[in-house]
Protein backbone atom coordinates (compact mmCIF):
# COMPACT_ATOMS: atom_id res chain seq x y z
CA UNK A 1 0.00 0.00 0.00
CA UNK A 2 2.53 2.31 0.50
CA UNK A 3 4.65 3.58 -2.76
CA UNK A 4 8.55 2.99 -3.54
CA UNK A 5 8.67 7.39 -2.88
CA UNK A 6 7.40 7.65 0.42
CA UNK A 7 9.36 4.11 1.72
CA UNK A 8 12.35 6.20 0.72
CA UNK A 9 11.37 9.00 1.84
CA UNK A 10 11.22 7.49 5.29
CA UNK A 11 14.07 5.13 4.98
CA UNK A 12 16.98 7.20 3.31
CA UNK A 13 17.13 9.77 6.50
CA UNK A 14 17.27 7.99 9.29
CA UNK A 15 19.56 5.48 7.47
CA UNK A 16 22.61 8.03 6.18
CA UNK A 17 21.96 9.53 9.79
CA UNK A 18 22.58 6.55 11.64
CA UNK A 19 25.17 5.34 9.24
CA UNK A 20 27.41 8.26 9.34
CA UNK A 21 26.83 8.77 13.57
CA UNK A 22 26.92 5.65 14.44
CA UNK A 23 28.08 3.18 12.19
CA UNK A 24 30.90 4.81 11.52
CA UNK A 25 32.06 6.07 15.26
CA UNK A 26 31.59 2.28 16.05
CA UNK A 27 33.97 1.46 13.28
CA UNK A 28 36.38 4.10 14.13
CA UNK A 29 36.56 2.28 17.40
CA UNK A 30 37.30 -0.82 15.76
CA UNK A 31 40.11 0.62 13.92
CA UNK A 32 41.57 2.61 16.89
CA UNK A 33 41.95 -0.74 18.38
CA UNK A 34 44.16 -2.04 16.03
CA UNK A 35 46.30 1.29 15.77
CA UNK A 36 48.90 2.80 18.18
CA UNK A 37 50.69 6.08 19.57
CA UNK A 38 54.10 7.35 18.36
CA UNK A 39 56.31 8.57 21.65
CA UNK A 40 55.52 12.15 20.38
CA UNK A 41 52.13 11.37 21.01
CA UNK A 42 50.95 10.87 17.41
CA UNK A 43 48.15 8.47 16.60
CA UNK A 44 50.16 5.53 14.30
CA UNK A 45 47.59 4.37 11.43
CA UNK A 46 49.40 0.97 10.84
CA UNK A 47 47.86 -2.20 11.78
CA UNK A 48 48.79 -4.43 14.92
CA UNK A 49 47.70 -6.48 17.76
CA UNK A 50 49.79 -4.61 20.44
CA UNK A 51 46.99 -3.29 22.15
CA UNK A 52 45.34 -6.23 22.74
CA UNK A 53 48.27 -8.31 23.74
CA UNK A 54 49.23 -5.47 26.43
CA UNK A 55 45.49 -5.25 27.54
CA UNK A 56 45.96 -9.25 27.81
CA UNK A 57 49.21 -9.25 29.40
CA UNK A 58 49.10 -6.12 32.05
CA UNK A 59 47.98 -7.45 34.99
CA UNK A 60 45.86 -4.44 36.27
CA UNK A 61 43.65 -4.61 33.24
CA UNK A 62 42.81 -8.06 33.33
CA UNK A 63 42.14 -7.41 37.24
CA UNK A 64 39.83 -3.96 37.08
CA UNK A 65 38.09 -5.86 34.30
CA UNK A 66 37.24 -9.31 36.82
CA UNK A 67 36.51 -6.77 39.58
CA UNK A 68 34.16 -4.91 37.50
CA UNK A 69 32.30 -7.96 36.65
CA UNK A 70 32.22 -9.38 40.18
CA UNK A 71 30.87 -5.85 40.93
CA UNK A 72 28.36 -6.36 38.71
CA UNK A 73 27.31 -9.35 39.54
CA UNK A 74 26.99 -8.86 43.13
CA UNK A 75 24.76 -5.41 41.61
CA UNK A 76 22.70 -8.04 39.69
CA UNK A 77 22.49 -10.24 42.71
CA UNK A 78 21.03 -8.05 45.15
CA UNK A 79 18.88 -6.34 42.54
CA UNK A 80 17.30 -9.36 42.13
CA UNK A 81 16.82 -10.17 45.74
CA UNK A 82 15.21 -6.51 45.75
CA UNK A 83 13.53 -6.48 43.06
CA UNK A 84 11.61 -10.16 42.71
CA UNK A 85 9.83 -10.43 45.46
CA UNK A 86 8.82 -6.48 45.11
CA UNK A 87 7.24 -7.45 41.48
CA UNK A 88 5.62 -10.66 42.77
CA UNK A 89 4.20 -8.78 46.17
CA UNK A 90 3.13 -6.09 43.47
CA UNK A 91 1.50 -8.15 41.10
CA UNK A 92 -0.15 -10.87 43.04
CA UNK A 93 -0.70 -9.53 46.44
CA UNK A 94 -0.90 -5.80 46.49
CA UNK A 95 -4.28 -5.56 45.46
CA UNK A 96 -5.72 -1.94 44.99
CA UNK A 97 -2.92 -0.74 45.59
CA UNK A 98 -0.57 -1.81 42.86
CA UNK A 99 -0.68 0.92 40.39
CA UNK A 100 0.37 3.31 43.46
CA UNK A 101 3.46 1.11 44.35
CA UNK A 102 4.51 0.45 40.71
CA UNK A 103 4.54 4.65 40.11
CA UNK A 104 7.02 4.40 43.58
CA UNK A 105 9.21 1.95 41.70
CA UNK A 106 9.33 4.38 38.72
CA UNK A 107 9.85 7.98 40.54
CA UNK A 108 13.16 7.35 41.36
CA UNK A 109 14.23 6.61 37.75
CA UNK A 110 13.80 9.92 37.11
CA UNK A 111 15.91 11.42 39.77
CA UNK A 112 19.54 11.91 37.95
CA UNK A 113 21.43 9.38 38.38
CA UNK A 114 24.55 11.38 39.50
CA UNK A 115 22.37 13.26 41.92
CA UNK A 116 21.78 10.01 43.40
CA UNK A 117 24.97 8.79 43.39
CA UNK A 118 25.93 11.77 45.45
CA UNK A 119 23.28 11.55 47.78
CA UNK A 120 24.42 7.83 48.76
CA UNK A 121 27.95 10.03 48.81
CA UNK A 122 27.01 12.40 51.46
CA UNK A 123 25.08 9.46 53.43
CA UNK A 124 27.82 6.99 53.80
CA UNK A 125 30.92 9.50 54.24
CA UNK A 126 32.84 9.45 57.72
CA UNK A 127 31.08 12.75 58.57
CA UNK A 128 28.02 11.57 56.66
CA UNK A 129 24.46 11.08 57.85
CA UNK A 130 24.83 7.57 58.54
CA UNK A 131 28.38 7.62 60.56
CA UNK A 132 26.68 10.88 62.67
CA UNK A 133 23.29 8.79 62.94
CA UNK A 134 25.41 6.00 64.35
CA UNK A 135 27.41 8.24 66.92
CA UNK A 136 24.07 10.13 67.95
CA UNK A 137 22.63 7.02 68.97
CA UNK A 138 25.85 5.82 70.58
CA UNK A 139 26.46 2.51 68.56
CA UNK A 140 29.46 3.84 67.67
CA UNK A 141 32.10 6.46 69.33
CA UNK A 142 34.04 6.64 65.51
CA UNK A 143 33.02 6.96 62.11
CA UNK A 144 33.09 3.79 60.35
CA UNK A 145 35.40 4.35 57.58
CA UNK A 146 34.42 1.45 55.67
CA UNK A 147 31.10 2.82 53.83
CA UNK A 148 32.71 5.01 51.54
CA UNK A 149 35.47 4.63 49.16
CA UNK A 150 35.06 0.82 49.10
CA UNK A 151 33.78 -1.45 46.33
CA UNK A 152 31.02 -1.94 48.90
CA UNK A 153 29.98 1.71 48.30
CA UNK A 154 30.01 1.03 44.52
CA UNK A 155 27.54 -2.09 45.13
CA UNK A 156 25.37 -0.32 47.22
CA UNK A 157 24.97 2.52 45.06
CA UNK A 158 24.48 0.97 42.12
CA UNK A 159 21.56 -1.34 43.60
CA UNK A 160 20.06 1.09 44.27
CA UNK A 161 20.63 2.71 40.82
CA UNK A 162 19.30 -0.64 39.01
CA UNK A 163 17.05 -2.45 41.31
CA UNK A 164 14.26 -0.60 39.22
CA UNK A 165 15.61 -2.06 35.93
CA UNK A 166 15.44 -5.61 37.11
CA UNK A 167 12.17 -5.08 38.57
CA UNK A 168 10.51 -3.93 35.59
CA UNK A 169 10.81 -6.72 33.13
CA UNK A 170 10.21 -9.15 35.97
CA UNK A 171 6.79 -7.28 37.05
CA UNK A 172 6.04 -7.31 33.63
CA UNK A 173 6.56 -11.31 32.89
CA UNK A 174 4.42 -11.67 36.18
CA UNK A 175 1.97 -9.43 34.94
CA UNK A 176 1.50 -11.89 31.64
CA UNK A 177 0.95 -15.18 33.56
CA UNK A 178 -2.59 -16.16 33.02
CA UNK A 179 -4.00 -15.86 36.32
CA UNK A 180 -6.38 -19.65 35.58
CA UNK A 181 -2.75 -21.51 35.35
CA UNK A 182 -2.51 -20.26 39.45
CA UNK A 183 -5.70 -21.37 40.30
CA UNK A 184 -6.10 -24.21 38.87
CA UNK A 185 -2.26 -24.93 40.02
CA UNK A 186 -4.56 -23.93 43.49
CA UNK A 187 -7.43 -26.15 42.35
CA UNK A 188 -5.64 -29.16 41.69
CA UNK A 189 -3.86 -29.32 45.67
CA UNK A 190 -0.43 -27.55 44.52
CA UNK A 191 0.41 -25.85 48.01
CA UNK A 192 1.19 -21.69 47.57
CA UNK A 193 4.87 -22.77 47.97
CA UNK A 194 4.61 -25.51 45.33
CA UNK A 195 2.77 -23.19 42.95
CA UNK A 196 5.33 -20.46 43.03
CA UNK A 197 8.21 -23.00 42.41
CA UNK A 198 6.46 -25.01 39.93
CA UNK A 199 4.33 -22.25 38.12
CA UNK A 200 4.92 -18.86 38.61
CA UNK A 201 8.78 -19.14 39.12
CA UNK A 202 9.29 -20.60 35.70
CA UNK A 203 7.03 -18.54 33.79
CA UNK A 204 9.06 -15.27 34.83
CA UNK A 205 12.54 -16.74 34.06
CA UNK A 206 12.17 -14.51 30.64
CA UNK A 207 12.16 -11.38 32.51
CA UNK A 208 14.54 -12.34 35.21
CA UNK A 209 17.50 -12.77 32.41
CA UNK A 210 15.79 -9.83 30.85
CA UNK A 211 16.29 -7.53 34.95
CA UNK A 212 19.59 -9.98 35.26
CA UNK A 213 21.19 -8.56 31.53
CA UNK A 214 19.93 -4.90 32.25
CA UNK A 215 21.90 -4.64 36.08
CA UNK A 216 24.41 -6.69 34.98
CA UNK A 217 25.22 -4.77 31.53
CA UNK A 218 24.55 -1.28 32.85
CA UNK A 219 26.78 -1.64 35.90
CA UNK A 220 29.75 -3.11 34.21
CA UNK A 221 30.11 -0.27 32.21
CA UNK A 222 29.98 2.88 35.03
CA UNK A 223 32.06 5.12 35.64
CA UNK A 224 30.73 7.88 37.38
CA UNK A 225 29.79 5.56 40.77
CA UNK A 226 33.34 4.25 41.63
CA UNK A 227 34.69 7.50 40.83
CA UNK A 228 32.57 9.65 42.98
CA UNK A 229 32.10 6.45 46.02
CA UNK A 230 34.83 4.10 44.80
CA UNK A 231 38.01 5.35 45.92
CA UNK A 232 41.12 3.24 44.74
CA UNK A 233 40.04 -0.32 45.93
CA UNK A 234 36.94 0.49 43.88
CA UNK A 235 38.13 1.28 40.59
CA UNK A 236 36.11 -0.14 37.51
CA UNK A 237 37.22 -1.18 34.02
CA UNK A 238 35.75 1.91 32.69
CA UNK A 239 37.30 4.05 34.69
CA UNK A 240 40.96 2.93 32.97
CA UNK A 241 38.93 3.58 29.47
CA UNK A 242 38.90 6.95 30.93
CA UNK A 243 41.86 7.73 32.13
CA UNK A 244 43.14 6.06 28.45
CA UNK A 245 41.88 8.77 26.92
CA UNK A 246 42.28 11.74 29.63
CA UNK A 247 45.88 12.06 31.08
CA UNK A 248 47.45 8.86 30.12
CA UNK A 249 46.46 10.03 26.74
CA UNK A 250 46.61 6.36 24.76
CA UNK A 251 43.37 5.91 22.48
CA UNK A 252 44.25 3.17 20.88
CA UNK A 253 44.48 1.26 24.24
CA UNK A 254 41.40 2.37 25.36
CA UNK A 255 39.87 1.79 22.19
CA UNK A 256 40.81 -1.85 22.61
CA UNK A 257 39.45 -2.62 26.58
CA UNK A 258 36.43 -0.67 25.09
CA UNK A 259 35.92 -3.48 22.38
CA UNK A 260 36.83 -6.16 24.40
CA UNK A 261 33.75 -4.77 26.87
CA UNK A 262 31.75 -4.34 23.66
CA UNK A 263 31.87 -7.86 22.58
CA UNK A 264 31.37 -9.04 26.58
CA UNK A 265 28.61 -6.66 26.41
CA UNK A 266 26.57 -8.02 23.10
CA UNK A 267 27.71 -11.62 23.94
CA UNK A 268 25.88 -11.55 26.95
CA UNK A 269 22.64 -10.11 25.78
CA UNK A 270 22.41 -12.32 22.62
CA UNK A 271 23.21 -15.12 25.19
CA UNK A 272 20.27 -13.95 27.52
CA UNK A 273 17.96 -13.23 24.61
CA UNK A 274 18.10 -16.96 23.36
CA UNK A 275 17.68 -17.94 27.10
CA UNK A 276 14.71 -15.92 26.79
CA UNK A 277 13.31 -17.28 23.50
CA UNK A 278 14.09 -20.64 24.90
CA UNK A 279 12.18 -20.01 28.58
CA UNK A 280 9.03 -18.12 26.80
CA UNK A 281 6.11 -20.00 26.31
CA UNK A 282 4.51 -18.10 23.92
CA UNK B 1 -6.83 -14.03 43.10
CA UNK B 2 -7.22 -16.31 45.78
CA UNK B 3 -5.02 -16.49 48.51
CA UNK B 4 -5.84 -18.86 50.57
CA UNK B 5 -3.21 -20.59 52.12
CA UNK B 6 -0.40 -18.30 50.96
CA UNK B 7 -0.01 -16.85 54.63
CA UNK B 8 3.67 -17.40 54.79
CA UNK B 9 4.71 -15.60 51.82
CA UNK B 10 2.25 -12.86 51.87
CA UNK B 11 3.17 -12.36 55.93
CA UNK B 12 6.92 -10.95 55.22
CA UNK B 13 6.32 -9.86 51.70
CA UNK B 14 4.89 -6.42 52.78
CA UNK B 15 7.80 -5.94 54.92
CA UNK B 16 10.30 -6.56 52.34
CA UNK B 17 8.51 -4.03 49.81
CA UNK B 18 8.34 -1.38 52.52
CA UNK B 19 12.11 -1.93 53.09
CA UNK B 20 12.79 -2.08 49.15
CA UNK B 21 10.63 1.49 49.25
CA UNK B 22 12.83 2.67 51.99
CA UNK B 23 16.06 2.04 50.28
CA UNK B 24 14.88 3.64 47.00
CA UNK B 25 13.43 6.39 48.83
CA UNK B 26 16.34 7.42 51.57
CA UNK B 27 19.15 9.17 49.05
CA UNK B 28 16.32 11.07 47.50
CA UNK B 29 14.80 12.31 51.31
CA UNK B 30 18.28 12.99 52.15
CA UNK B 31 19.02 14.87 49.62
CA UNK B 32 15.81 17.29 50.17
CA UNK B 33 16.10 17.52 53.93
CA UNK B 34 19.51 18.36 53.60
CA UNK B 35 19.49 21.08 51.13
CA UNK B 36 17.77 23.12 54.31
CA UNK B 37 20.56 22.35 56.40
CA UNK B 38 22.57 25.09 57.82
CA UNK B 39 25.87 23.18 58.59
CA UNK B 40 26.22 21.08 55.25
CA UNK B 41 25.35 17.83 53.91
CA UNK B 42 26.02 14.85 56.67
CA UNK B 43 25.69 15.22 60.26
CA UNK B 44 22.53 13.63 62.07
CA UNK B 45 20.14 14.89 63.15
CA UNK B 46 19.92 18.03 60.65
CA UNK B 47 19.40 21.24 62.63
CA UNK B 48 19.37 24.86 62.16
CA UNK B 49 16.67 24.45 58.65
CA UNK B 50 17.41 27.76 56.31
CA UNK B 51 16.79 29.12 52.92
CA UNK B 52 20.00 30.27 52.40
CA UNK B 53 21.33 27.49 50.18
CA UNK B 54 18.53 28.04 47.26
CA UNK B 55 18.80 31.65 47.83
CA UNK B 56 22.93 31.25 47.16
CA UNK B 57 21.51 28.93 44.34
CA UNK B 58 19.60 31.57 42.87
CA UNK B 59 22.59 34.12 42.70
CA UNK B 60 24.95 31.57 41.24
CA UNK B 61 25.35 32.66 37.90
CA UNK B 62 27.61 29.28 36.63
CA UNK B 63 24.46 26.79 37.17
CA UNK B 64 21.68 28.81 35.51
CA UNK B 65 24.35 29.23 32.66
CA UNK B 66 24.88 25.27 32.65
CA UNK B 67 21.06 24.43 33.41
CA UNK B 68 20.30 27.07 29.89
CA UNK B 69 22.81 24.84 28.51
CA UNK B 70 21.01 21.75 29.12
CA UNK B 71 17.47 22.79 28.30
CA UNK B 72 18.73 24.37 25.02
CA UNK B 73 20.83 20.96 24.59
CA UNK B 74 17.79 18.54 25.37
CA UNK B 75 15.17 20.86 23.22
CA UNK B 76 17.89 20.05 20.41
CA UNK B 77 18.36 16.15 20.80
CA UNK B 78 15.00 15.76 21.21
CA UNK B 79 14.29 17.84 17.72
CA UNK B 80 16.65 15.64 16.36
CA UNK B 81 15.72 12.01 17.90
CA UNK B 82 12.25 12.87 16.61
CA UNK B 83 12.97 14.00 13.12
CA UNK B 84 15.00 10.97 12.17
CA UNK B 85 13.58 8.82 14.70
CA UNK B 86 10.00 8.71 13.81
CA UNK B 87 10.89 8.07 10.39
CA UNK B 88 13.11 5.29 11.56
CA UNK B 89 9.71 3.68 13.52
CA UNK B 90 7.69 3.87 10.41
CA UNK B 91 10.45 2.64 8.09
CA UNK B 92 11.35 -0.62 10.49
CA UNK B 93 7.31 -0.87 10.55
CA UNK B 94 6.74 -1.31 6.79
CA UNK B 95 9.79 -0.77 4.41
CA UNK B 96 12.10 -3.64 3.23
CA UNK B 97 15.49 -2.57 2.65
CA UNK B 98 19.16 -4.25 2.55
CA UNK B 99 20.73 -3.47 5.83
CA UNK B 100 17.43 -3.36 7.89
CA UNK B 101 18.09 -5.76 10.48
CA UNK B 102 22.03 -4.02 11.17
CA UNK B 103 20.02 -0.93 11.05
CA UNK B 104 17.60 -2.22 13.81
CA UNK B 105 20.46 -3.32 15.93
CA UNK B 106 22.28 -0.42 15.44
CA UNK B 107 19.83 2.33 16.02
CA UNK B 108 19.29 0.09 19.76
CA UNK B 109 22.70 0.05 20.30
CA UNK B 110 23.30 3.10 22.11
CA UNK B 111 20.44 2.25 24.77
CA UNK B 112 21.81 -1.23 25.58
CA UNK B 113 25.93 -0.30 25.29
CA UNK B 114 27.65 1.34 28.29
CA UNK B 115 27.17 5.13 27.60
CA UNK B 116 30.87 5.53 27.93
CA UNK B 117 31.92 3.41 24.59
CA UNK B 118 28.97 5.45 22.44
CA UNK B 119 30.59 8.85 23.80
CA UNK B 120 34.31 7.79 23.01
CA UNK B 121 33.22 6.05 19.59
CA UNK B 122 31.90 9.76 18.77
CA UNK B 123 34.71 11.68 20.10
CA UNK B 124 37.16 10.28 17.73
CA UNK B 125 34.23 10.74 15.17
CA UNK B 126 34.96 14.38 15.60
CA UNK B 127 38.80 14.23 16.23
CA UNK B 128 38.88 12.55 12.69
CA UNK B 129 36.48 15.09 11.16
CA UNK B 130 38.49 18.05 12.37
CA UNK B 131 35.00 18.92 14.23
CA UNK B 132 35.42 21.43 17.45
CA UNK B 133 33.90 20.16 20.03
CA UNK B 134 30.98 22.50 21.96
CA UNK B 135 27.54 22.04 22.52
CA UNK B 136 26.83 21.31 19.23
CA UNK B 137 28.78 17.71 19.60
CA UNK B 138 27.01 16.90 22.82
CA UNK B 139 23.69 17.88 20.87
CA UNK B 140 24.37 15.87 17.84
CA UNK B 141 25.60 13.02 20.52
CA UNK B 142 22.53 13.17 22.40
CA UNK B 143 19.89 13.55 19.41
CA UNK B 144 21.57 10.18 17.66
CA UNK B 145 21.90 7.95 20.96
CA UNK B 146 18.40 8.60 21.88
CA UNK B 147 16.59 7.95 18.36
CA UNK B 148 16.37 4.96 20.21
CA UNK B 149 13.90 5.93 22.84
CA UNK B 150 12.08 7.86 19.85
CA UNK B 151 12.21 4.93 17.59
CA UNK B 152 11.02 1.68 19.99
CA UNK B 153 8.03 4.42 21.29
CA UNK B 154 6.72 5.33 18.09
CA UNK B 155 7.38 1.41 16.80
CA UNK B 156 5.30 0.64 19.99
CA UNK B 157 2.88 2.91 18.84
CA UNK B 158 2.61 1.67 15.51
CA UNK B 159 1.76 -1.68 16.16
CA UNK B 160 -1.27 -0.66 17.71
CA UNK B 161 -2.61 1.76 15.13
CA UNK B 162 -5.19 0.50 12.56
CA UNK B 163 -3.48 0.45 9.13
CA UNK B 164 -7.17 0.71 7.67
CA UNK B 165 -7.61 4.30 8.65
CA UNK B 166 -4.44 5.31 6.70
CA UNK B 167 -5.60 3.37 3.81
CA UNK B 168 -8.81 4.88 4.02
CA UNK B 169 -7.07 7.90 3.60
CA UNK B 170 -5.17 7.01 0.66
CA UNK B 171 -8.37 5.67 -1.15
CA UNK B 172 -9.97 8.80 -0.37
CA UNK B 173 -7.36 10.65 -2.48
CA UNK B 174 -4.98 12.28 0.42
CA UNK B 175 -2.07 12.20 -0.97
CA UNK B 176 1.14 10.43 1.54
CA UNK B 177 1.99 13.66 2.77
CA UNK B 178 -1.26 14.85 4.15
CA UNK B 179 -2.34 10.64 5.05
CA UNK B 180 0.99 11.23 7.49
CA UNK B 181 0.21 14.81 9.26
CA UNK B 182 -3.42 14.08 9.78
CA UNK B 183 -3.85 10.53 10.35
CA UNK B 184 -0.35 8.34 10.95
CA UNK B 185 0.55 11.72 13.08
CA UNK B 186 -2.43 12.27 15.23
CA UNK B 187 -2.47 8.44 15.97
CA UNK B 188 0.99 8.50 17.17
CA UNK B 189 0.60 11.38 19.39
CA UNK B 190 0.98 9.65 22.66
CA UNK B 191 3.64 7.59 21.66
CA UNK B 192 5.15 10.77 20.12
CA UNK B 193 4.66 13.11 23.43
CA UNK B 194 5.79 10.25 25.69
CA UNK B 195 9.27 9.66 23.43
CA UNK B 196 9.73 13.55 23.52
CA UNK B 197 9.23 13.82 27.08
CA UNK B 198 11.38 10.98 28.03
CA UNK B 199 14.40 11.92 25.47
CA UNK B 200 13.90 15.68 27.16
CA UNK B 201 14.70 14.09 30.53
CA UNK B 202 17.38 11.74 29.75
CA UNK B 203 19.58 14.23 28.12
CA UNK B 204 18.82 16.52 31.12
CA UNK B 205 20.55 13.95 32.96
CA UNK B 206 23.14 13.16 30.32
CA UNK B 207 26.53 12.60 31.56
CA UNK B 208 28.53 9.76 29.97
CA UNK B 209 28.43 10.83 26.29
CA UNK B 210 28.57 14.67 27.47
CA UNK B 211 31.89 13.72 29.46
CA UNK B 212 33.78 13.11 26.09
CA UNK B 213 31.86 15.26 23.66
CA UNK B 214 31.98 18.69 26.18
CA UNK B 215 33.72 21.95 25.21
CA UNK B 216 34.42 24.78 27.28
CA UNK B 217 30.16 25.36 28.27
CA UNK B 218 28.93 22.79 30.87
CA UNK B 219 26.24 21.20 30.62
CA UNK B 220 24.07 21.10 34.23
CA UNK B 221 25.62 17.45 35.29
CA UNK B 222 28.91 18.17 34.09
CA UNK B 223 28.37 21.40 36.36
CA UNK B 224 27.59 19.25 39.42
CA UNK B 225 30.19 16.65 38.74
CA UNK B 226 32.74 19.44 38.20
CA UNK B 227 31.84 20.94 41.40
CA UNK B 228 31.51 17.82 43.61
CA UNK B 229 35.26 16.95 42.67
CA UNK B 230 35.62 20.74 44.55
CA UNK B 231 34.07 19.40 47.73
CA UNK B 232 30.26 20.09 48.43
CA UNK B 233 27.85 22.31 49.62
CA UNK B 234 24.13 21.94 49.64
CA UNK B 235 23.76 23.68 46.77
CA UNK B 236 23.85 20.80 45.14
CA UNK B 237 21.11 19.80 47.26
CA UNK B 238 19.23 22.86 46.27
CA UNK B 239 19.31 22.59 42.52
CA UNK B 240 19.23 18.52 42.41
CA UNK B 241 15.83 19.16 44.85
CA UNK B 242 14.38 21.78 42.33
CA UNK B 243 15.02 19.53 39.18
CA UNK B 244 13.21 16.62 41.06
CA UNK B 245 10.23 18.97 41.58
CA UNK B 246 10.51 19.60 37.95
CA UNK B 247 10.82 15.62 36.95
CA UNK B 248 8.21 14.57 39.19
CA UNK B 249 5.69 17.34 37.69
CA UNK B 250 6.33 16.21 34.08
CA UNK B 251 5.48 12.57 35.40
CA UNK B 252 2.38 13.15 37.11
CA UNK B 253 1.25 15.41 33.84
CA UNK B 254 2.53 12.87 31.26
CA UNK B 255 0.72 10.35 33.70
CA UNK B 256 -2.69 11.89 34.13
CA UNK B 257 -2.48 12.28 30.32
CA UNK B 258 -1.66 9.33 29.50
CA UNK B 259 -4.61 7.82 32.05
CA UNK B 260 -7.17 10.22 30.23
CA UNK B 261 -6.10 8.55 26.92
CA UNK B 262 -6.05 4.81 27.81
CA UNK B 263 -4.89 3.08 30.80
CA UNK B 264 -1.39 2.44 30.28
CA UNK B 265 1.72 1.45 32.68
CA UNK B 266 5.01 4.35 32.40
CA UNK B 267 6.78 4.96 29.47
CA UNK B 268 9.62 4.43 31.24
CA UNK B 269 8.92 0.75 32.19
CA UNK B 270 7.73 0.37 28.45
CA UNK B 271 10.94 1.21 27.01
CA UNK B 272 12.86 -1.09 29.09
CA UNK B 273 10.24 -4.01 27.81
CA UNK B 274 10.38 -3.24 24.77
CA UNK B 275 14.48 -2.94 24.49
CA UNK B 276 14.58 -6.20 26.28
CA UNK B 277 13.10 -8.22 23.85
CA UNK B 278 15.34 -6.55 21.09
CA UNK B 279 12.96 -4.86 18.97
Amino acid sequence: MFSRAYRAVITLPPTLWVAVLLLVPYTLLFCYSFWSVSPSQAIVHSWTLDNYREFFRVNVYLQTLFRSMWIAARVTFFSLLLGYPLAYYLSFHAGKRKDLFYQLVIIPLWVSYLVRAYAWKTILGSDGVLNTLLQYVHLTKHPVEFLLYSPFAVVLTLTHIYTPFAFLPIYASLEHIPRNLVEASHDLGGSPFQTFWRVIFPLSIPGVLAGATFAFVLSLGDFLAPLLLGGPSGIMISNIVVSLFGAAYNWPLGAAISLCMLVLVVGLLFLSEKLEKKWSFR
Amino acid sequence: MSNNGSVHMSRWLPWHAIAVFAFLYLPIVTLVVYSFNRSGVGGFPPHNLTLDWYRMLFSDYAIWTSVLNSVLVAFSAMAISLAFGIPAALALDRANFPGKALFRRLVLLPLILPGIITGLSLLMLFRQADVKLSLVTIVLGHGTALISVATTEVFAGLQKLDRAQEEASLDLGANYWQTFCRVTIPNLRLSIIGAALLIFTLSMDEIAVSFFLIGRDNTLPLEIWGRLRRGITPEINAISSIIFLFSLAAIVTWYHLRLSAEAKPGIAAELVETAAQGD
